[in-house]
């Protein structure tokens, strides 16, 4: 039984890292192609692995990352595709920041601000997604297509809010718009490294109990299992007694919540306002990292540290001369050939174990003890 | 065309010491058949016996370790199904391969498409097809929808396929499963003029009666190899069923009445009507006693899968009433029927009764875990679900070298065994048996049965429905006939024949 373990767990490190070095080669040879020495980006990259600055930076993408990525994989495993990740934060993000910077919010003491910042954050992400999740019980309206709709939604709805008029203030001294600055109390502190002029998000320390939680639920508790037999075969889970409308509309309402967490560590540690450059896209880097990361929580977190790294490494690529957009491509490479490769692991491992046990058993023996 | 060959001409097929192992397993080993052409030649044998390895080797779907093939007397070596079938042997596979959206033409040539220049030649793939159904007398209309046909003609529509191809050696597998006896008669008239025009057709079953009425030689597999070769004027089916399993045979049957006049399910006028405005069931009623085994005989399709997921609480009636123990339970949801004490051992195990990509104690936890001793609260006792599994493991004979495999390593057998297991768990007072013994093995089928005998005699009430009709007649006290969604017919399972119950399923009763 032990040497099936290791083996399992041999077999599932071995998809993401045979990706990672086919997306290497891919890379290597569009380099070359394209007339760049592949010496060179390995050097910039190296390098960019020694700077301080980078790995903190490399974290505090991480951290943003994960979270993302665990409100999708909280939808993926049960074969529901929450594309609406993007929209969920932005939309959480841009609310929970008027009200934490709102006037009243500076006489709160600053626990409880933090707390209801984070918890408005979830509540309008979970809002948010409960949409798509109302419409697919009730209509059957597929969620990816709702959920994709309401990303573009919830971009106008966050620009028609941005506005002087209603939730935004001008920032001194420049064109850029934004929610009322989060004053000190309102704020998250984070760790200094030394080395590095940035510190590290506080709330890594959010990501790390949502990845813990995630994993409990899932794994421990009942409503994990029902969530895992419905992603397995949703037939036999309502043979079971699970209603899988009900399934639906919590892990929606989980995963939206998640999502509204996305923009904290950015927000609190960082911006300290939700301003016209507050980054976008996060839910689709999600989307990746869950993918490359297998929905698993040690996997995902993995798989954010490298995205992380390899976006913040971009920048020194600029720098040596080789353009920044070859980590997009390894980027895209790394996800579509693990995906091929998670299956083909997957098959291989239906099949070693169905020849494991039939061994094990000795269902079919040779000749000689069959006629003796 | 109907050349009748030779008398000692060579076999149409022969195999000779063909091994075939994978890693661990030998799945075949010195096995040895010869198919005389223009014979019907049946391959019996048990569930894992290695029957369909061997027959995937023969259709070059996989390739022999070991041994040779010769069709015809010339040696040959298939890479590939492609291969085997420009050789002249075709496969009818035991689950249709056919797109129900397309007409029976389309269906035919859909792979070998005739071409005329860039075009497809439909006028004379239609020619084909009519000659060839009227030579061999499988009565196929072309050009209808094969979403319109009954499971007896899309057989035949599989045969055409295969002939269509030019084979001149055909494997059957299973090909009475999802027959009713009268369509089996029908298809065994096919497979005779198909032999009196020089096929040959290699059969393989374990439905041993059938076996010995249609077959003119029988090769008997157990455990990977050949163990005997006999002829159908030498043997009884009880003879043949001990040579595949190597000892003696289960049969289906009650002991002394354990009936009680306690109702524990009562069906009141249940009444449901499809998606489509179809009435799927209509009017339905009756009362299963504590310690009774209901038996539903009917040709697949009747309405017997919606009975089912009915009572389960998996669709809503659109009318009457379903009681349990005296409480109303129409409108309860699955998981209260199922906490209230009901067991469901579903039709399509990989449907409804397995995670196939989960272990065995998280599939014991199926359907189950609301309860003991599954999960404590809100939380999964992980200890208490493995220790029960392990239980179920022992008590039911499941195969498996443990409970941390996924489902999906075990044979099909031992999955239903673990399924049976878990439904008997947690002293049910209503079993809802779809087909328990379905494609599971005669050991397993005997020891499934004893266990149901043994629940009913504690006062289980059983409901059973079964397409095989010994085992609905031995398993049952009391007989209703499913038809077009309505019970037709009541019948003592006592002193009624498989036949008359055949005539009952498909109508003919009622007509006469």
């Amino acid at each position: 039984m032990r040497n099936r373990t290791a083996r399992s767990i041999l077999l599932g490190v071995a998809a993401p890292v045979g990706a990672l070095v086919f997306a290497a080669l891919v890379c290597a040879l569009i380099l070359a192609v394209t007339g760049h020495s592949v010496g060179d980006v390995v050097d910039a990259m190296s390098t960019a692995a020694q700077r301080p600055r980078t790995l903190v930076n490399s974290v505090n993408s991480a951290t943003v990352y994960y979270l993302a990525a665990v409100a999708v994989a909280i939808g993926f495993r049960m074969k529901l595709f929450n594309i609406g990740v993007d929209g969920q934060y932005r939309l959480a993000a841009m609310l929970s920041a008027a009200l934490a910077g709102a006037a009243f919010m500076d006489s709160v003491p600053s626990v409880l601000r933090i707390a209801m910042t984070v918890v408005a954050a979830m509540l309008v992400g979970a809002a948010w997604a409960g949409l798509a999740a109302l419409l697919k019980v009730t209509r059957g309206v597929s969620e990816v297509i709702s959920t994709i709709m309401l990303n573009s939604i919830a971009t106008y709805l966050v620009s028609y809010l941005l506005n002087p008029a209603r939730l935004a203030v001008t920032t001194a001294g420049s064109n850029n718009i934004g929610t009322r600055k989060i004053t000190e109390g309102g704020q998250v502190a984070g760790f200094e490294v030394s080395g590095s002029s940035t510190k590290v998000f506080g709330l890594v320390l959010l990501a790390v109990v949502v990845g813990f939680l995630y994993w409990f639920v899932l794994s421990r508790t009942r409503f994990g299992f029902e969530l895992k037999a419905t992603g397995l075969s949703e037939s036999a889970a309502v043979a079971s007694g699970v209603s899988v409308k009900k399934m639906v509309v919590i892990s929606m309402l989980l995963s939206g919540a998640v999502a509204g967490l996305v923009g904290m560590p950015q927000l609190l540690g960082s911006s300290y306002t939700y301003s016209l450059d507050f980054p976008p896209g996060l839910g689709f880097v999600g989307i990746a990292v869950a993918l490359l990361g297998r929905n698993h929580p040690i996997g995902m977190m993995v798989a954010s540290l490298l995205w992380g790294f390899l976006d913040n490494a971009a920048n020194s690529l600029d720098i040596s001369g080789v353009p920044r957009e070859i980590v997009l491509i390894m980027q895209g490479v790394i996800v579509l050939s693990v995906v091929v490769a998670y299956e083909l692991v997957r098959r291989y491992r239906v099949r070693a174990e169905q020849q494991a046990v039939g061994s094990a058993l000795g269902r079919t023996k040779p000749l000689e003890e069959v006629s003796a | 065309m109907s050349t009748e060959p030779p008398a000692g001409a060579a076999p149409a097929v022969h195999l000779t010491a063909i091994t075939k192992r994978f890693p661990g397993v030998v799945a075949n080993s010195d096995v040895n058949i010869s198919v005389r052409a223009g014979t019907v030649h049946a391959l019996v044998g048990e569930n894992g016996a290695g029957k369909s390895t061997l027959m995937k080797i023969l259709y070059g779907m996989q390739q022999p370790d070991e041994g040779t093939i010769a069709v015809n007397g010339k040696p040959v070596s298939f890479g590939s199904p492609a291969d085997a079938i420009r050789a002249g042997i075709g496969m009818v596979h035991q689950h249709f391969m056919l797109a129900d959206n397309l007409t029976v033409l389309e269906n035919v040539v859909l792979g070998s498409e005739p071409r005329k220049g860039v075009g497809l030649d439909f006028a004379a793939a239609h020619a084909r097809i009519k000659e060839i159904s009227d030579s061999y007398g499988l009565g196929v209309d072309p050009d209808r929808l094969v979403d319109d046909l009954g499971v007896g003609e899309r057989q035949r529509v599989e045969i055409l396929k295969v002939l269509y191809r030019g084979a001149r050696t055909l494997i059957l597998d299973e090909p009475t499963a999802v027959l009713v006896p009268q369509e089996v008669d029908e298809l065994f008239g096919n497979l005779r003029d198909l032999k009196a025009e020089g096929l040959t057709i290699l059969f393989i079953s374990h439905k041993l009666d059938e076996v010995l009425s249609v077959a003119d030689d029988i090769t008997v597999m157990r455990r990977g190899t050949t163990v005997a070769s006999v002829s159908p004027e030498d043997v009884t089916a009880r003879k043949l069923a001990e040579l595949m399993v190597g000892s003696a045979l289960p049969v289906p049957e009650l002991r002394e009445s354990t009936v009680t006049d306690e109702a524990v399910l009562s069906v009141e006028g249940l009444t449901l009507v499809g998606a489509d405005g179809r009435t799927v069931l209509n009017d339905i009623s009756f009362t299963i006693h504590a310690g009774e085994v209901l038996g539903i005989a009917g040709v697949e399709g009747n309405g017997q899968a919606e009975l089912v997921e009915t009572l389960m609480g998996i669709r809503s009636p659109t009318s009457g009433t379903i009681t349990l123990s005296g409480k109303d339970i129409t409108n309860e949801s699955t998981r209260h029927r199922r906490e209230a004490g009901v067991g469901y051992i579903p039709e399509d195990r990989h449907r409804q009764g397995v995670l196939l990509e989960a272990t065995l104690w998280e599939n014991r936890i199926l359907g189950h875990q609301t309860r003991k001793p599954n999960v404590r609260g809100p939380l999964l006792d992980r200890r208490g679900a493995k220790a029960d599994t392990e239980r179920i493991v022992v008590e039911y004979d499941v195969r498996t070298p443990g409970i941390d495999v996924n489902a999906a390593a075990l044979s099909g057998g031992n999955q239903q065994k673990l399924i049976v297991g878990r439904e008997m768990s947690g002293a049910p007072i209503l079993l809802i048996a779809s087909h328990p013994t379905r494609g599971v093995d005669v050991g397993a089928q005997a020891a499934i049965w004893e266990h149901i005998r043994r629940a009913r005699a504690d006062h289980l009430a059983v409901l059973l429905i079964s397409a095989d009709l010994d085992e609905l007649i031995g398993m049952s006290d009391t007989l209703s006939v499913i038809l077009r969604g309505r019970l037709v017919a009541d019948h003592d399972p006592a002193t009624v024949t498989p036949e008359q119950l055949g005539s009952a399923m498909t109508g003919a009763g009622r007509e006469d």
